[in-house]
């Protein structure tokens, strides 16, 4: 007999010697027991639900550092070098932003996140009519390189790394930061740090988008090519599916909706026929959400990490290992906060969190508890900062190299995500890429859909939800919470007014119309930009440019 | 602007109370999740929904408002510009002579949602709102205007 025989034989002997008169007078309480992403999950997991299925090791796992990289990335991972403990922060005007950054890094925060405000993720001046309320709220604004200025003031850009939630306004933002960095005698080559830069997701989710696909994806491949060329410690891009998840997407769709994308920006840059995959896949960085179903979650991390490698190895030849290597930021669930019983959320941001450091993350946000409601104060983004230190440092959780890698349940639930994901991307494939697939609204359509379907599971009692559908407590959440100064706005425009007084005008002039042929012709467009923001071009009148060359976007609302 | 106008049910037509609604993302916010549900849940609900999508300025909802002859104005902001975004759309309602009910959502603070509601929102509904409530809500509106 063989061993999975000799365990096949004593589990009917467990079942029924064991199992079943327990259940007779116990029954379970539920009929099924459901992940997140709908999978049923079997009383307990045995060598039958991995060996039994044809699993091999060395093919589904292998070792740390080293194909297919279920394990993790790096060979020592965070007994070499521990996540990089990153805040998404940002907000009012630089000064204020300079502040919290001083503030985070003073308590331990080892990387910063820049956020910026609406007009600057769309390209509008704070003075703009659209722009007018919404300056300083969400983020900090960033008209133009004066204000990046003050919010580096004191920090040292040769040895921090700044990761920046930028999209449709990547190349004008990251060109104010190096040239910042420049004039501080400091060589963009040793700047590290990362870009979002991934413009599909804003179509599928997160609709900050300015330009339509087909520009914005020339955009985003001009950026990801001179990075390459000229910045080798820089992420081009953050491809994200942390947006995915907070519009409603499950599990499965949130990665295989990321490598989708993530497989249309290859295909992009190998187009130009500039470069080799290997010259720029190794800079190319994800970012995922971590909810509090701990265990998919990590089995969704471990499963994106092995399908990258192979999409990277098999379809795309990569020979770097560092091209297959999927590296990824998180953030935990911002949806999974509840503004009812707002301290509830600390305990789900530590399962979250747990979830991430499981999964083999690079970097975290941990969200604060009060964010249901607004903005987090620094008493609370400080309590995010030490969930993250008592995981690292407490916990033992990063002793050992993905701890939960071989239990049975972990390995099952990484397999059926695999596979629930490749057949999303088959059907992206079959639609002829994600480009198309945006256009005609399709996974717009399948996130909104399991949104709405997430809801009504919530309101039944399906999911459980403390506070929202059990353990309901009337009363009113009584928090201090941040208030963004609307002084911010005077503050911003004036110095934005003296700015362009004090410039010169025929330079400004002579570096937009650069940026307007370059536009209009093929080259690429970070150098003229780089140039157009040195000589204190603005945000609004760079992008303005590039709006009257491509147009705007104006998306099929579905829902 | 793109415009959706969706008939839920045959029995819409048979209703002589106005149940047509707008769901609007007011300024240039644009975390459109519960948006899109509420609309949806609305539109289940029987309401007619005309669904106007993201980067909504106070003049786009109130053109529409008007053009669609809705019954409620339902609107939601996530990017803290709550107070600035509904005084304006408040005063431009007035100043056209739209006189229905506004329902804000989104990610708005106790003191500022009593606040909203003191200049004349109808109801506030934050994050964790079950959808019956949703719908209860804009029902009592719809009788309110009527």
């Amino acid at each position: 007999m063989t061993d999975l025989e000799k365990i096949r034989e004593r589990m009917k002997e467990w079942s029924k010697e064991v199992l079943e008169p327990v259940l007779k007078k116990f029954p379970e309480r539920k009929a099924k027991f459901l992940t997140e992403e709908g999978f049923e999950v079997r009383r307990v997991y045995t060598p039958l639900d991995t060996e039994g299925a044809g699993w091999e090791y060395l093919e589904k796992l292998g070792f740390p550092g080293d194909y297919p990289f279920t394990r993790g990335v790096y060979p020592t991972m965070y007994r070499g070098r521990p996540w990089t403990i990153r805040q998404y922060a940002g907000f009012g005007s630089a000064e204020d932003t300079n502040a919290r950054y001083r503030y985070l890094l003073s308590i331990g925060q080892t990387g910063l996140s820049m956020a910026f405000d609406l007009p600057t993720q769309l390209g509008l001046d704070p003075d703009h009519k659209l722009a007018w309320y919404e300056v300083g709220k969400v983020g900090v604004s960033m008209p133009s390189v004066k204000e990046m200025d003050l919010v580096f003031n004191g920090i040292p850009m040769d040895k921090v790394s700044t990761s920046m939630t930028i999209n449709a306004t990547a190349i004008e933002v990251l060109s104010m930061y190096v040239a910042v960095a420049e004039s501080r005698g400091i060589d963009k080559s040793i700047l590290r740090g990362t870009v979002q830069n991934d413009i599909l997701k804003e179509y599928i989710a997160r609709n900050n988008y300015i330009y339509p696909p087909q520009p914005s994806m020339r955009y985003a491949t001009d950026l990801i090519i001179y990075a390459a060329q000229n910045m080798p410690k820089w992420n081009s891009i953050s491809i994200s599916g942390y947006h995915f998840e907070e519009a409603g997407a499950t599990p499965a769709m949130e990665i295989a909706f990321t490598l989708a994308d993530a497989i249309e920006y290859v295909k992009h840059v190998l187009e130009r026929g500039v470069m080799d995959v290997d010259k720029f896949a190794p800079r190319l960085s994800f970012f995922f959400a971590a909810r509090t179903n701990l265990f998919e979650q990590v089995a969704k991390f471990r499963a994106a990490r092995r399908m990258w490698a192979k999409i990277m190895k098999e379809r795309f030849g990569a020979k770097s290992r560092r091209s297959m290597m999927l590296r990824f930021h998180t953030q935990t669930a911002g949806v999974l906060l509840t503004a009812q019983q707002p301290l509830v959320n600390l305990i789900r941001t530590t399962i979250q969190a747990l979830a991430a450091v499981l999964g083999g993350t690079q970097s975290l946000h941990v969200n604060s508890y009060d964010e249901a409601l607004s903005l987090p104060t620094e008493e609370s983004v400080k309590l995010s900062v030490r969930v993250q230190q008592v995981l690292l440092y407490e916990s033992g959780v990063v002793d050992t190299v993905d701890p939960l890698g071989g239990a049975y349940y972990i390995e099952w639930l990484t397999d059926q995500i695999e596979e629930k994901a490749w057949k999303i991307i088959d059907e992206i494939e079959k639609l002829g890429g994600m480009v198309r697939a945006i256009e005609v609204g399709y996974p717009q359509r399948e996130i909104a859909k399991a949104a709405y379907e997430w809801q009504l599971k919530v309101e039944k009692g399906e999911i459980p939800f403390i506070g929202i559908n059990m353990f309901v407590e009337e009363e009113e959440p009584k928090i201090k919470v941040l208030k963004v100064d609307p002084k911010v706005r005077e503050r911003v425009v004036s110095r934005l007014r003296k700015l362009r007084e004090e410039r010169d005008p025929i330079k400004v002039r002579d570096a937009l119309d650069k940026v307007r042929r370059v536009a209009e012709g093929e080259g690429n467009l970070f150098p003229p930009i780089l140039e157009a923001v040195k000589v204190k071009a603005t945000l609004g009148e760079i992008s303005g440019v590039l709006r009257d060359v491509w147009g705007e976007w104006r998306a099929p609302e579905v829902y | 602007m793109s415009v959706n106008t969706l008939d839920a049910t045959s029995e819409v037509k048979n209703i002589k109370r106005r149940r047509r609604v707008l769901v609007a993302k007011l300024g240039l916010d644009g975390h459109d999740r519960g948006a899109k549900v509420v609309a949806r849940a609305l539109r289940d609900a029987g309401f007619e929904v005309i669904y106007l999508g993201v980067h909504q300025a106070p003049e786009d909802v109130v053109e529409a408002a008007i053009e669609e002859d809705v019954g409620v104005v339902g609107v939601s902001i996530l990017s803290g510009s709550h107070m600035e975004l509904v005084s304006d759309l408040l005063k431009l309602m007035k100043e056209k002579g739209l006189n229905v009910p506004v329902i804000v959502g989104g990610i708005i603070p106790p003191d500022d949602a009593k606040e909203l509601k003191k200049m004349g929102v109808f109801e506030v509904l934050g994050p964790g709102t079950p959808l019956r409530k949703v719908v209860e809500v804009y029902e009592k509106a719809l009788e309110v205007n009527n």
